[in-house]
């Protein structure tokens, strides 16, 4: 019997698997894919939010301004690349300017620290790609860039490091209530647990459901994305978003912690939670409405376009708690933007909830530390030398475009909840993230998957699941 | 750190062809850095038939050809690291590198020369809708699952972009058992070779689909199914003319990027239409002593003419460093233009005082002409007129500039290279 | 008279050729810019061939080479190029290969051998 069971691992199961194992309780995370972020925490614009947006007295506004404080220390305790880079809301006609007020008026009452309207001048002093027409901005400075996959990964294997059990592949297909526990039925069979957390994303609503007469709905919002080269990754600085006016929702343009630029999202309700797919009109629109805001973007450097879906609650609101009705289960739902700015707030929410309720006490032996890969490129020649006498495969290079080594790689398959695929190692190294797209990697990458996890290399799959990417031996069908 | 006369940073068809010249040339001490586990490049995974008509007089597959030139490499005792990654080079050429048993280590070059040849352009930088299930590959990855592992990478498969390494993976994928249902080029021509549409496509019965693109990807974990439509002259898909193919694989073959991220890194000016170095009559790009030649330089049809021009730029860079490593920086230079077809020209300017007897000036077309004159004009002065029946994009052109051209105008101030009117 | 229309593919210019036939026999070539296109042109109407290139197993490589490709030492008549692809299937040669090394003698009795087109350790 666990104590707890987190269904999704996405970054609020791991962020709340990561708090929870501060304490003495037997937790085991759950998840359908093949590894931890393969979800909505996989797609987004991988912004932390000042936490200005939500509006003031919800809880999102609440745990956005927590989340953003709370990162850049998380940052540092578990070694992902986060950067507080400070973003603009642009204002892009006059007839906007009062609610770029109403804006700053309501980011002041969420408590968020630095907030200042500039004027057209300060605005292209400090983002001279801004269109010249842009009237004023809302000034962030607390605004945030993170790595989503980096900080998934990190709070997983700190959750891990420390005693929390995860389980790829299995997807819960149940949940009924026992005497003092819940039956979690699973494609592997049942497991029982006092708790259950629902932290499952654009399913959510599916959880809640099973267990609950009051019902909840959540659309999957569909958002396109373009990544630029980092070629260009200096085009802007700041995370430079649009007021909401007449021109509509508008898109972002930021840098990334890799130092390319991601332009997005759109935003489509769709009806399948797993339509993660792009279409021709969003990625038209992402190029017509970055324009409004930025001069000259540099779309012929897209390097990649993605979708992703935002777990959308009609009420517009996260919703985490023990459900009313359902005794024991913890819902963690509607964890839509800001969700990701917030991931860190809501760990600590709910690990405390849970710790009232079961009367938890400490663990004593957590460590709340993580070194993450050793990347090579931040080191100095001799450190670097030293290194690849110790450990050959750090001279290797097997992403060209990214310049991941061979070390770097075997790191990603080797540490705890190690990479099994290729979007795995992609996700923990960024081989195969860069320009060509894993053009020249990819059967390299492969190669050494199958030799360290001692299986054909037919047998090794991009995403896991049916995602195989050798189907066979040459001539065999002739 | 170690010394050179001449680095050559790429071990492929133009980083062996210059090193072989430039040795000849007199220039002995040179070293190449490979990244690969051997020489040759790329030729290694071309095991198709075709190369080497121009060089040899004879018809090669791209490992025998490679061959060919890791010999001459070798025979003549020219240095090489394999397995051995540039990290960087600097202005003042100093190139750092690493390798599994000698880590990082620098080596200060008299002349480099630029060989790292061309990579394909990812699905990304195309923009196509859909998912991004496993299957699809560029078709050069494809080429080296294939060819180099023996691995079936798909079944039945559609190929986008009928550059050359799409036709010969159509063919490819088909002689090892694979059902390639159709090629869909985006332009109303091809990109690649005649010949290859003939042995490649038209042999198997495949059928070419121009001015047709893929307009949705289906499949979340692997492909299961693509769509194409029509396009119109913009290039746009014209509704109602979808149509649905059962698949597990998409190969692309929507062209080659020069990669220079090493050259863009220590600054060399790229030519915006090549993505290439610009350089002038030696090959030189805009860094004195920084050499370009290759797919680096502008992307090639054919590994003979990648030979010929890296053999010049050995053959300058050995010229630069027996002049003790001094280029004329006050030099006259005559700027090439083009106008009416040429998209650019290699050379982009010539010294005509440091040019060989003949200079070969190679460009590329941007549509489908026919019957048409390629011409040359020195001023108002037309040097060169001659009639090409056929020109296209996917086929490099040349036309030969002598001294006597140069010595006929001495007060020459721009050379247009133009199409013009049979 | 017949009159054929075909892509000349014995080098990369592709030139479009005219081939004029009476009763199967051609009598007139024409659009060709050397001898080898009316050498082509000329067998392409009567006994088209091919070459065929393509990979066969290698065992035992110090380079970890697990292919080695090879091509048909002449061309083969092209309706027989499936027969050559399947004949290849299942052959393993061991390491060391040179170039020019027969990997298959009279590959699906056409006559022709099949070559190892590069050396393997």
């Amino acid at each position: 019997m666990y104590d707890i069971v987190i269904i999704g691992a996405g970054v609020s199961g791991c962020a709340i698997a990561r708090e929870l194992s501060r304490y003495q309780a037997k937790v085991l995370v759950v998840e359908r894919a093949e590894d931890v972020c393969c979800g909505t925490s996989k797609a987004n614009s991988a912004i932390v939010h000042a936490g200005y947006d939500a509006a003031h007295g919800s809880l999102m506004a609440r745990l956005n301004v927590e989340g953003s404080r709370r990162m850049e220390a998380l940052s540092k305790e578990l070694d992902f690349e986060y950067k507080r880079n400070g973003s603009l809301v642009v204002c892009l006609d006059k007839e906007d300017l009062p609610g770029l007020q109403k804006l700053y008026e309501n980011g002041v009452a969420n408590g968020v620290e630095g907030l200042e309207i500039v004027d057209a001048e300060r605005l292209h002093e400090l983002e001279p790609n801004v269109t010249d027409t842009a009237v004023a901005a809302l000034w962030a400075p607390t605004g945030g860039i993170v790595c989503p996959f980096g900080l998934t990964i990190a709070l997983a294997e700190n959750a891990y490091t420390n005693g929390v059990e995860f389980r790829f592949n299995t997807e819960v297909t149940g949940l009924t209530p026992a005497e003092d526990h819940w039956e979690v039925q699973t494609e592997n069979g049942v497991i029982d647990t006092k708790y259950v957390v629902n932290a499952a994303g654009v399913y959510a609503d599916v959880f809640h459901n099973m267990v609950s007469a009051k019902k909840i709905h959540i659309t999957p919002r569909r958002g396109d994305y373009c990544l630029l080269d980092r070629s260009v990754g200096g085009f802007v600085t700041h995370t430079v978003f649009q007021q909401p006016g007449k021109y509509g929702k508008g898109v972002l343009v930021s840098p990334t912690v890799h130092g390319n630029i991601i332009v997005g999202p759109t935003a489509i309700d769709i009806e399948d939670r797993e339509g993660n797919n792009t279409t021709a009109a969003g990625l038209g629109e992402l190029t017509e409405k970055a324009q409004k805001s930025v001069k000259n973007l540099p779309m012929r450097q897209v390097i990649t376009s993605f979708a992703g879906l935002r777990a959308h609650e009609d009420g517009h609101e996260f919703i985490i708690g023990e459900v009313e009705d359902a005794p024991r289960f913890i819902d963690c739902a509607g964890i839509e933007s800001p969700g990701l700015s917030s991931a860190p707030a809501i760990g600590v929410m709910v690990a405390e909830m849970l710790r009232d309720k079961m009367g938890l006490a400490e663990n004593p032996n957590f460590v709340g530390t993580r070194k993450g890969i050793l990347r090579p490129s931040e080191l100095s020649l001799e450190e670097r030398n030293e290194l690849i006498h110790k450990e050959p495969a750090y001279g290797n290079i097997i992403c060209r475009c990214e310049m991941v080594t061979e070390g770097e790689i075997l790191d990603a398959i080797h540490r705890p909840l190690g990479a099994k695929s290729l979007d795995g190692v992609k996700r923990r190294t960024r081989a195969g993230m860069g320009r060509c797209q894993a053009g020249f990697c990819s059967p390299r990458t492969l190669e050494i998957l199958a030799r360290e996890w001692g299986v054909p290399q037919s047998e090794i799959t991009k995403s896991g699941g049916h995602s195989k990417l050798i189907v066979g031996e040459s001539k065999d069908s002739l | 750190m170690l010394q050179y006369d001449i680095v050559i940073i790429g071990g492929g068809p133009a980083g062996l062809a210059a090193a072989v010249a430039a040795y000849d040339a007199g220039s002995t001490n040179i070293l190449i850095l490979e990244r690969d586990v051997q020489l040759g490049g790329i030729l290694n995974q071309c095991i198709h038939n075709g190369f080497g008509l121009h060089t040899f007089k004879e018809e090669l597959t791209g490992p025998e050809y490679a061959a060919r030139f890791a010999d001459q490499v070798k025979e003549r005792g020219i240095e090489y690291r394999l397995s051995t990654m540039v990290m960087d080079i600097s202005k003042d050429r100093v190139v750092t590198a690493m390798n599994r048993t000698e880590g990082m280590f620098q080596i200060q070059a008299g002349a480099v020369i630029l060989a790292m040849g061309c990579r394909e352009r990812a699905r990304g930088a195309l923009n196509i809708p859909g998912y991004r299930p496993a299957g699809i590959y560029s078709a050069g990855t494809a080429q080296r699952l294939v060819n180099c592992e023996g691995f079936m990478p798909g079944r039945r498969v559609v190929i986008l972009g009928s550059g050359d390494i799409g036709l010969i993976m159509a063919r490819r994928m088909t002689l090892e058992g694979a059902k390639v249902l159709v090629v869909a080029e985006l332009m109303p021509y091809s990109g690649g070779l005649k010949r290859n549409i003939v042995q490649c496509l038209d042999d198997f019965g495949i059928p070419l689909k121009l001015s047709h693109t893929v307009v949705d990807i289906e499949g979340k974990e692997r492909v299961t199914g693509i769509t194409l439509a029509e396009v119109d002259s913009h290039n746009k898909p014209i509704p109602g003319t979808e149509e649905h193919y059962d698949c597990d694989t998409l190969l692309l073959s929507c062209g080659l990027i020069p990669e220079n991220e090493l050259s863009r890194g220590m600054g060399v000016e790229l030519n915006p239409v090549t993505n290439g170095p610009a350089v002038n009559e030696s090959l030189e790009t805009s860094i004195p002593g920084v050499f370009a030649a290759g797919n680096v330089l502008h992307v090639h049809d054919l590994v003979d003419y990648v030979s010929e021009e890296a053999a010049a730029a050995g053959r300058a860079a050995a010229a630069y460093v027996a002049a003790g490593g001094k280029s004329d920086a006050d030099v006259r230079r005559v700027p090439l233009v083009c106008s009416d077809g040429p998209r650019y020209t290699v050379p982009c300017t010539i010294a005509p005082d440091q040019m060989p007897e003949k200079l070969t000036v190679r460009f590329r077309v941007g549509s489908v002409m026919k019957d048409r004159y390629v011409s040359v004009y020195f001023g108002s002065d037309r040097v060169i007129h001659r009639k090409r029946p056929v020109m296209a994009p996917g086929e490099m052109e040349q036309v030969i500039l002598t001294r006597k051209m140069f010595e006929d105008h001495p007060d020459l101030a721009e050379i247009r290279v133009c199409t013009e009117e049979a | 008279m017949e009159v054929r229309n075909l892509i000349c593919i014995g080098c990369p210019l592709g030139c479009p050729i005219e081939v004029s036939m009476e009763e199967g026999k051609v009598t007139a070539v024409k659009g060709n810019t050397c001898p080898r296109g009316d050498a082509y042109a000329r067998k392409e109407v009567t006994n088209p061939t091919r070459i065929v290139t393509s990979t066969v197993r290698v065992s035992g490589s110090q380079d970890g080479a697990v292919t080695v490709p090879c091509k048909t030492a002449q061309d083969i008549p092209k309706d027989r190029i499936f027969d050559v692809a399947r004949a290849l299937k299942g052959v393993a040669v061991a390491a060391p290969v040179s170039i020019g090394d027969v990997v298959v003698s009279n590959v699906a009795g056409t006559g022709v051998d099949v070559i190892a087109t590069k050396s393997v350790k």
